[in-house]
């Protein structure tokens, strides 16, 4: 895209070009990572939801603020990766993960210019809902009616965790911009 | 890279987030028709994390080791008077326990009993929680050639703990008496009536179909049976244990919360093998 604009900018050297790589691949790879490390033997109570919650809050941040580093694919991919680590019925955390990314890029418009609180709020009626939805399709991949209590205490601690993880991410994708501008 | 017009460009990049949800459904279809390549995907992911887990593992545990020895330091004086109470209970229980001992050698002798066979067996670390949302597994490293095999018994120093249900060339998961899968045969110590023990997903498992006539009673010692040639009998499970609203329920031996190294018996028994991933067992009850 940048060949189309006019304007004086370094030569396109390799070091240049590896930068720019990392840092366009810097959410998709740094959330694998958090997810890894979420799986991670710490003996924390209630870390099947962790790592849900941190895979969740991740995506809507980064489609958020920086969707062009957060595309669809890698959000299935990301989703898979979610699925084969807490031994989820394979696909029920894709989709539930793609249409967290659907929604962010939805309200991206009226979202990104608002303070923090409101964008919180929005991210706890996703959590909500992606906790239902989770619920109702895996009791049916699974046949059988389950307690929906596991699912809403991991949308309170994707909701508790969310200011968190934000200050965080506000910190990198910061940093990131101001490289991404020179 | 491909020059495309914008139009065609920008038509093409709404369409993928509709094509990928598509291939969501698509994937949970191929999931539940296709429960091996699910099972070998999971495996595989497993099995490339297990040593790194395994790495990570010895300074995790030494860290909750020293946290745990500083609540200890609190409770010192207390736990002190406790187990000197106890340790005298215990010099009676093993007096009593070394004259049955010589007793039942005394008898089996008599009888000319053919002892069971001892069964060989793997020792394990657990190196990572592999259960999820709705399930209670743990994640084991083990050598490249470990020869386990799916429905071993895996138990910790005090009880059962679960059978094997998955195995990869590097790892393998024992499903937890607790998941909400589990279904274990088990025998009443006292009144040696069968029941069944299902696992909720909490960390107590129920007590189901018990006959009639029998009551479970509070405390009541709970252990396999063979019943179903799943598992041998009289493997130590839990005892009995009544909620406020008097369902039975068992408290488990094993220490399923902290499980750090597991035994794994081979009793080459292959009468039912466990459940496996949660779309599997679905399928198979129907």
């Amino acid at each position: 895209m940048s060949d189309r604009l006019p304007g004086i900018r370094p030569r396109q050297s390799i070091w240049l070009r590896l930068d720019g790589f990392a840092r366009h691949s810097f959410p998709g790879a740094g959330t694998a990572l958090l997810l890894l490390l979420a799986a991670a033997p710490l003996g924390l109570p209630g870390q099947a939801q962790l790592l849900v919650a941190t895979s969740l809050a991740c995506v809507f941040f980064w489609s958020l603020f920086r969707p062009s580093c957060m595309a669809p694919p890698l959000v299935f991919v990301i989703g898979l990766l979610v699925d084969l680590l807490g031994f989820a019925p394979v696909g029920v955390n894709v989709f539930t993960l793609l249409a967290t990314h659907g929604l962010a890029m939805l309200w991206r418009r009226f979202l990104t210019r608002q303070g923090f609180f409101l964008v919180w709020l929005a991210f706890i009626v996703v959590a909500v809902g992606v906790a239902l939805l989770q619920w109702i399709m895996t009791s049916v991949l699974i046949l059988a009616l389950l307690p929906p209590w596991p699912v809403l205490f991991q949308a309170a601690l994707a909701a508790g965790m969310y200011p968190l993880l934000a200050v965080l991410l506000t910190w990198a994708h910061q940093s990131l911009g101001q490289g991404e501008a020179a | 890279m491909i020059r495309l017009s914008i139009p065609v460009r920008q038509a093409l990049s709404k369409l993928t987030l509709p094509v990928l949800i598509a291939a969501a459904f698509g994937l949970m279809l191929l999931g539940k028709a296709d429960a091996v390549l699910a099972e070998r995907a999971r495996m595989a992911v497993a099995d490339a994390l297990a040593p790194i887990y395994g790495v990570l593992a010895a300074p995790l545990a030494h860290g909750r080791a020293t946290i745990d020895n500083m609540q200890r330091m609190v409770t010192l004086y207390s736990d002190n008077a406790r187990l000197r109470e106890e340790n005298e209970r215990l010099r009676k229980w093993q007096a009593v326990a070394m004259t049955l001992d010589a007793e039942n050698a005394l008898l089996k002798a008599n009888l000319r009993w053919v002892p069971d066979p001892t069964p060989s067996y793997v020792t394990a670390r657990v190196v990572a929680d592999a259960g999820g949302v709705y399930a209670r597994a743990v994640l084991l490293s083990l050598g490249p050639n470990h020869g386990i095999v799916k429905g071993q018994i895996a138990l910790d120093d005090r009880g059962l703990v679960g059978r094997v249900t998955e195995v990869g060339t590097r790892s393998a998961r024992v499903l937890l008496l607790t998941d909400i899968n589990s279904r274990i045969p088990v025998v009443m110590e006292q009144s040696r009536a069968r029941a069944m023990l299902v696992g909720t997903n909490g960390s107590r498992p129920r007590l189901l179909h018990w006959p009639e006539g029998v009551q479970p009673a509070e405390g009541e010692r709970i252990v396999t049976s063979a019943e179903a040639n799943a598992f041998p009998a009289g493997l130590p499970v839990g005892t009995v244990h009544f909620t406020a609203s008097n369902v039975p329920e068992v408290q488990p031996e094993a220490r399923l919360d902290r499980l750090e190294v597991v035994r794994l018996f081979d009793y080459g028994l292959r009468g039912v093998l466990a459940p496996e991933t949660p779309n599997r067992s679905a399928e198979r009850r129907r």
